[in-house]
């Protein structure tokens, strides 16, 4: 763990030690029990959009994927008796290969990530709702799923403590993506690619695919968690459903230490983000602030971290070069060598 | 020919470690066209940036109109009534002509809403125009314009400011023929109309031409000033040369071996109709020599796989092989170290280790993991053996010096296996002490049988170094000269489009 994501930690402590002073029902288990579900969910598709912003891109469509998938989804599985172990391979093929587009055009074609997937946050979006004809999908009566309720939507019992299994999905996706990104060759080429594609491809690394990769695992951990978020809220209005997720998730990478330039940021710095974004939206419901101040709170926190971030780093510059370190006047040499 | 208006006097500029410019007069009268020429890296940009105010000069006063002063700032040299064209122009492509030649000084009206006078902005372009002669309107747009008609532009937003010297940097590198010729013309016009011109160029027929007087820079000196009857350019090139180079020679331990190496017409984009073709044997460093510009480093890029070949063929060993990027080229054992070492060599925040290990990661494999232990001790054997100078190999790129990043770059691919290794200007901003352990590397390399292709624009490297050199001129090999050849006469002969006598 990096101090960023230490920092991160201590923050995340202390804004719950605020808020379960102020009102101990933060501390409650069905509470604590809750906000984790919310957690695993969220933390899902953050991880997924960390990938893409890691090597220097960024996945807008998220919230609309959320919303075509999780309506298709529920389609296949209530209304054409599809297998739901079967609806769920097909929903996570849909969500690789939405990855694939997207990583195409912004590689093959050049068109810039920002647009790309602006483009398919408004096309997933109609398309949800054309499907539904704008009418909510949802489990009619006597339609039950008891396995798969339970997988994604049960918790089970720990010590006491009812432990949404989304949050065990999170933390299984969470090591896994860990692994990859901070141990494995390929996380080595998404960074790589991330903070200089240019050098990147002068190694030898073929940066294209590398990026083509990370809309593709982007896509399958989306389309994984909207699956999560159907079977959690059981019934989806494709108008609004999921919309302003992709925002979660690029506010949980920045919290978590991701540059929006790429080649940044940390897998565990992304769950913590997850965490403190929905502490933040419990404390808006247990403080009584009124609810429409949800997105405004939200804002100023994250604000106020990158500030004091910002104010950190510098900071931490103005000691080393105050305490003169050699590594220092070495960079001032090389550069004066090379201004010929 | 009148008073000269502007006077530099005993100029000097040192950078940290490099004496630029040392002890420089030169003098400017009114309508006076001067040719700076000199080899790459003699102080001619240098020269021009202390007059155009963008560079302050350590030491010596300038005199403009007879008042004496340290240095300029660019506000100072533009009221001076010194233009600048810049090699890279200045200039806005979705804007038209009008628009740009009055940047930032449109004529305005509609009181504080300061609304744009295209009327009158137009009215007022339109005369500079037929003054240089243009064939394109005031409201063109400029992205529809040549690189020609751009440098007009720029000439025109210095005619604008009563410019009464334009210096132009490498004005004519990338012309055709024609706009050249027009280029020449446009010069004569501003000489008729009393404005100075100074321009540098590699072109010498250029120089005797158009120019007044030459004033050749070598190594940051004046060594000399051709008057019109003088230019000459067997003159010219006998005043940039002419110093004695340190013999950095090593020769090889045996003599060259088989073509490793073979580039077979091979066809740029800069040069579409120009093809190259060299081989590069076992054992020897083919030195790559040539102005600036002439397609050495784009040719480089295309065997390294970076841009696709238009045409030719290379082959490795006899073999032809297709390379169609740089995993491919790494694959076949030819890597190159890169010109830009910051951008295209390194990742620069991140360290010694990770680096070196970027190119082989398979190699590190353990359980499809990375084997961080056998990295850093591998990144620990490159650092001994290529005397990286940093604390430990968990040290980031960025922090090091320019010679110990080089070392790093080329640390990469030593811990594979090269077959052949392409260098751009292997010691560039690398100090002295450090280019001398990157010679002694090369031939090491060589005498381990490594076919080495060395781009340098270093004259002293290109000589001292090479077991044969190769120049290029205009996209296009000009001829090879063997050892018993070797003279920078020769070179530059060749690398103006000479042939050698």
């Amino acid at each position: 763990m990096n101090k960023k994501d230490l920092s991160l930690l201590v923050l995340i402590l202390v804004v719950g030690a605020v808020v379960a002073f102020i009102n101990p029902r933060f501390l409650y288990v069905g509470n604590l029990s809750n906000t984790l579900n919310q957690v695993g969910m969220f933390g899902i598709f953050s991880i997924a959009e960390a990938f893409v912003i890691i090597i220097g891109g960024i996945e807008l469509s998220v919230g609309s994927v959320i919303a075509l998938l999780g309506v298709l989804f529920i389609d296949l599985i209530v209304n054409h008796d599809v297998n739901w172990v079967l609806a769920l391979a097909m929903i996570i093929a849909a969500g690789l290969a939405i990855g694939a587009v997207h990583g195409t055009l912004v590689t093959k074609i050049g068109i810039q990530p920002f647009v790309v997937t602006l483009c398919g946050l408004l096309i997933y979006r109609g398309a949800a709702r054309y499907y539904t004809e704008d009418a909510t999908a949802g489990f009619g009566f006597g339609a039950s799923f008891p396995m798969l309720e339970w997988l994604t939507a049960g918790r089970t019992n720990i010590l006491g403590f009812p432990l949404p299994h989304s949050v065990i999905a999170l933390f299984v996706i969470a090591v896994i993506a860990w692994v990859v990104l901070h141990r494995s060759v390929f996380g080595r080429y998404l960074y790589a690619v991330g903070k200089n594609e240019e050098a990147a491809r002068y190694s030898g690394i073929r940066s294209g695919r590398v990026v083509i990769a990370a809309y593709v695992i982007c896509g399958g951990l989306t389309a994984f968690a909207a699956i999560l978020i159907a079977m959690y809220t059981r019934s989806i209005s494709p108008a609004v459903h999921g919309s302003f997720y992709e925002l979660y998730a690029i506010a949980a990478a920045v919290l978590g230490g991701c540059s929006l330039r790429g080649g940044e940021g940390s897998i565990v710095g992304v769950v913590l983000g997850t965490v403190l974004l929905q502490v933040l939206q419990n404390l808006v419901n247990l403080l009584g602030i009124p609810s429409s101040l949800n997105f405004a709170v939200m804002g100023t926190v994250i604000l106020i971290g990158v500030l004091a971030d910002q104010y950190l780093v510098q900071r931490r510059r103005r000691a080393t070069t105050a305490k003169g370190v050699p590594q220092a006047s070495g960079a001032g040499a090389s550069v004066g060598a090379s201004a010929e | 020919m009148s008073e000269p208006f502007l006077e530099l006097v005993d100029i000097s500029k040192n950078y940290p470690g490099v004496v630029a410019l040392d002890h420089v007069d030169l003098s400017v009268s009114r309508g006076e066209v001067i040719a700076l020429i000199g080899e790459n890296g003699a102080g001619k940009s240098t020269l021009m940036r202390v007059l155009g105010g963008v560079v302050e000069p350590s030491g010596g006063l300038l005199r403009v109109d007879g008042v004496e002063r340290s240095s300029l700032t660019v506000a100072e040299a533009i009221k001076a009534g010194i233009a600048f064209v810049h090699q890279e122009l200045n200039l806005f492509d979705n804007l038209d002509v009008a628009g740009n030649v009055f940047i930032g000084r449109e004529p305005v009206y509609g009181g504080p809403l300061r609304l744009i006078d295209r009327k009158q902005l137009h009215a007022r372009v339109r005369p500079l125009l037929e003054r240089l002669g243009a064939d394109f309107g005031p409201d063109a747009p400029l992205a529809e314009l040549s690189l020609a008609q751009h440098q007009l532009v720029e000439i025109m937003k210095a005619l604008s400011l009563d410019a009464r010297l334009v210096i132009m940097d490498e004005p004519t590198s990338s012309l055709t023929l024609t706009e050249t010729d027009r280029l020449m013309r446009v010069i004569a016009a501003l000489k008729a109309d009393g404005v100075s011109v100074i321009f540098i160029t590699h072109r010498l027929n250029e120089v005797v031409q158009c120019a007044d007087r030459a004033v050749v820079l070598r190594d940051g000196h004046v060594v000399g000033s051709l008057r019109r009857d003088e230019l000459a350019p067997a003159a010219m090139i006998r005043l940039m040369i002419g110093r004695d180079l340190k013999s950095l020679y090593v020769p090889p331990a045996a003599p060259p071996g088989a073509s490793v190496l073979d580039i077979d017409g091979a066809v740029t984009s800069t040069y579409p109709d120009r093809a190259v073709s060299l081989s590069v044997r076992r054992g020897e460093i083919l030195g790559l020599a040539g102005l600036v510009g002439s397609g050495r480093t784009e040719l480089a890029r295309a065997i390294f796989g970076v841009d696709p070949l238009q045409a030719g063929a290379i082959r490795l060993d006899g073999e032809a092989i297709r390379v169609a990027s740089p995993r491919a080229a790494i694959d076949h054992g030819i890597y190159l170290i890169p010109e830009d070492r910051k951008g295209c060599g390194l990742l620069l925040d991140v360290s010694i280790a990770e680096n070196i290990s970027l190119p082989d990661l398979a190699s590190y494999l353990r359980f499809f993991l990375v084997n961080t232990a056998r990295e850093t001790a591998n990144a620990r054997t490159q650092r001994e053996r290529l005397k990286i100078r940093a604390p430990d190999v968990g040290t980031t790129v960025g922090s090091l010096s320019g010679g110990n990043q080089q070392k790093v770059v080329l640390a990469k691919w030593l811990s594979m296996r090269p077959k052949v290794l392409i260098f751009d200007e292997p010691t560039r901003g690398v100090d002295v002490g450090a280019k001398q352990e990157i010679y002694d590397m090369l031939r090491r390399l060589t005498d381990a049988g490594v076919a080495i292709l060395m781009i340098s624009s270093d004259m002293e490297e290109v000589i001292g170094v090479s077991d044969r050199i190769a120049v290029m001129h205009e996209g296009a090999i000009s001829g090879f000269l063997d050892r018993s050849q070797f003279s920078e006469h020769n070179v530059l002969q060749l690398a103006v489009g000479h042939a050698v006598e």
